[in-house]
């Protein structure tokens, strides 16, 4: 396979603060759970999808690094730097440029004053199209700024459920026609806008996207996901001829997050990443 | 009514957000006016939509602008100003931001400073470091310059309109010969004791009817009172007035009689003779050559005056500045702290004057013809007021009112 992905190993992992709803200080993450659940993952992508899996060392004192698809956009060559809109994060910020500017990328930052939480807002349905969240975290703005840095199309999707603050969290495009999605999470504008589309919309309802069932990572025709979705999800993607992949990520819900806040996704320029979305 | 303009780019058709912040704007009542709107051509291409919102308050439109800034739609003045260099001396770039005379802001590096020197018909030159910005005129912009282009990023902020029982206030929307002149000059006694008392300065501007008319004695008054603190006029003031220091007459006629001396015409030349043979009026009264009127008063009392020359003057006195940009430049540096200027009897320095004079800056202009108050009254401020009067009895009352006694 050609594409890479790129991920943190839970080395300090916890609770510290709390800048989402899914957070407690009273409910601590158990982290040599965390470290089984985040090791069961990487060996399937690695072993099983045969995926080359990028990996940065977490830093002591920003436990949410495992979150990877909060780093910014990569594609191709080029990686845009995100701007975290809670200073819980900010500190995330250099550690993700070093990184990327060592492998050789070119770094571009946003205006300051856009807020951008990278993949974890902004999702790609094929190669041209994207769409992306705001509100929450990121600003509309920066998505006009990385759509012109980009040259591709991105589509704005309103997010309205502070439950549901990323656009991974609530939405995942299968490719370019299908998409797995909670409208609870969008505002009526956005509905219609996915509505416009997607020809194949799978609505999973609030019990399952609450499951983290949306926050997939989909390489060709395998799901990977949080355990749960069996209502709605599971049967549309397996009539739709998906393998379904579920994985136990109880550590990581507690902090907001599931498989595909986990990974970002590498490309090489201008080779085209089939399949994964 | 209150407006506003916000710009928003991006796939804002496919993304629905022009419709959703459209209407979000009709929701609330509020009018607008697309200004441009450029659709993408291809898919990935982004569109631009520039919008002029108007509302009947300032509290709704407040509102949805703090709305619709979520969905991307920013006010053309919250991003920072676009600014490029000068490439020739004596040239703007193209599209360079035209200045009003009004309290004007730059948004620059972030945050926004205030333009110093606020003029009519100028550029705004700013700091690479954001540190300065200033007004410039066309011919004082150098190669190298930045100076701001476009509008974005530039604010100006509305005059306060004064209070109605200011006279300023109600006086200014229209300039009239059936204006209560008495309530008027008192009001404009009351203004120079204020400005006076606050260490402010008040700038006179005269032409030659203040000596015509025998309004002298009144006006050295004001000048050993403190009330004049700067004078701007041409030859003609400063020839007459020392032609009747010198001879009794203006223009050859007795302003105690009211009839014309013999040779009277020739009077005003000899004036003129005499002062450049002294060496200039400020040589003339330290010789004892001048001892009477008013640049007499003015060098006796410290008072700064720039006299700018025209094509008809005659000789013209040493002092009188030909070159008109000089003359501008100069004027500039001495209209720094005036607070009141007092625009009498001149058209032609009147408007000069007003040109280079911030809004803020409240102007009075006295003048026997209402085309001439209503050409300087109204210059887009609200502190302008006109009145329609012969020079004498304005400077008369005005004296009495400051209780100058007479004369």
């Amino acid at each position: 396979m050609t594409q890479s992905l790129f991920m943190c190993a839970p080395d300090y992992f916890g609770i510290e603060y709390e800048i989402n709803p899914w957070m407690s200080l009273k409910r601590q993450a158990d982290r040599r759970l965390a470290r089984a659940e985040w090791e069961t993952l990487h060996r399937f992508l690695t072993a099983e999808l045969k995926l080359d899996v990028q990996l940065i060392r977490q830093v002591s004192g920003l436990p949410d690094m495992v979150f990877t698809a909060n780093a910014g956009l990569a594609r191709g060559k080029t990686f845009i730097a995100s701007n975290f809109r809670n200073k819980e994060r900010s500190g995330e910020a250099s550690h993700y440029e070093a990184w990327f500017q060592e492998k050789g990328y070119t770094v571009y930052h946003l205006p300051p004053s856009y807020y951008f939480e990278g993949e974890g807002d902004v999702l790609f349905s094929d190669d041209e199209n994207a769409f992306a969240g705001y509100l929450i975290r990121s600003d509309v703005t920066a998505h006009a700024a990385v759509a012109e840095r980009l040259g591709v199309r991105i589509v704005s999707l309103e997010l309205v459920n502070p439950r549901f603050y990323h656009l991974d969290t609530c939405f995942c495009p299968l490719n370019a026609d299908s998409v797995v999605y909670y409208p609870g999470a969008f505002d009526a504008y956005a509905l219609e806008v996915i509505k416009a589309n997607f020809s194949d919309r799978i609505e999973v309802t609030e019990r399952e996207a609450e499951q983290f069932v949306c926050n997939a990572i989909v390489i060709e025709n395998h799901y990977i996901q949080a355990q749960g979705g069996q209502e709605t999800l599971r049967p549309a993607l397996e009539k739709r001829g998906y393998h379904i992949h579920e994985f136990d990520m109880s550590e990581f819900i507690k902090a907001g997050g599931a498989t595909k806040c986990l990974v970002l996704k590498l490309t090489e320029a201008p080779q085209r990443a089939k399949g994964y979305k | 009514m209150y407006s506003d303009t916000v710009e928003i780019s991006g796939h804002i058709i496919d993304s629905l957000l022009l419709p959703k912040i459209l209407d979000d704007i009709v929701r609330n009542g509020i009018d607008f006016h697309i200004e441009e709107l450029r659709v993408g051509k291809k898919r990935e291409d982004p569109s631009y939509a520039r919008i002029r919102l108007t509302a009947k308050d300032a509290a709704t439109l407040e509102n949805v602008l703090k709305r619709i800034r979520h969905h991307g739609a920013v006010p053309v003045d919250e991003q920072d100003c676009a600014s490029e260099r000068v490439e020739k001396d004596g040239v703007f770039p193209d599209n360079f931001y035209s200045t009003t005379n009004q309290q004007t802001f730059i948004r620059c590096g972030g945050r926004w400073i205030e333009v110093q020197q606020p003029e009519m018909d100028c550029g705004i030159r700013v700091s690479a470091d954001c540190s300065l910005a200033e007004c410039v005129p066309i011919s004082e912009a150098r190669a190298g310059d930045l100076i701001v282009v476009g509008h974005r990023g530039v604010r100006v902020a509305p005059l306060e309109r004064p209070a109605k029982e200011d006279v300023f206030g109600f006086m200014s929307s229209s300039v009239s010969t059936e204006k209560p002149k008495g309530a008027v000059v008192k009001d404009v006694a009351r203004c120079f004791q204020d400005v006076r008392y606050r260490g402010q300065k008040i700038l006179v501007v005269a032409g030659p009817a203040i000596v015509h008319t025998g309004a002298v004695p009144h006006f050295v008054r004001l000048i050993e009172s403190g009330y004049v603190n700067v004078l701007f006029a041409g030859n003609a003031l400063a020839v007459h007035d020392i032609e009747y220091a010198l001879y009794g007459t203006s223009l050859g006629v007795y302003l105690d009689k009211g009839i014309p001396a013999e040779h009277g015409h020739e009077n005003h030349m000899r004036a003129i003779n005499t002062i450049r043979k002294s060496g200039g009026i400020k040589s003339a009264v330290e010789k004892g050559v001048l001892t009477r009127g008013i640049m007499h008063a003015c060098v006796t009392h410290g008072v700064p005056f720039l006299l700018a020359g025209s094509i008809r003057d005659d000789g013209p006195l040493p002092e009188v500045i030909t070159d008109v940009i000089r003359a501008q430049q100069q004027m500039r540096a001495m209209i720094r702290g005036v607070r009141v200027a007092l625009m009498v009897a001149t058209t032609l320095h009147s408007i000069a004057v007003g040109n280079l004079l911030p809004a803020t800056v409240k102007t009075i202009c006295v003048d026997i013809n209402p085309a001439v108050v209503t050409k300087l009254a109204d210059r887009g401020s609200f502190q302008a007021l006109g009145i329609v009067t012969d020079v004498e009895p304005f400077f008369r009352e005005l004296c009495e009112e400051l209780r100058l006694g007479s004369g």
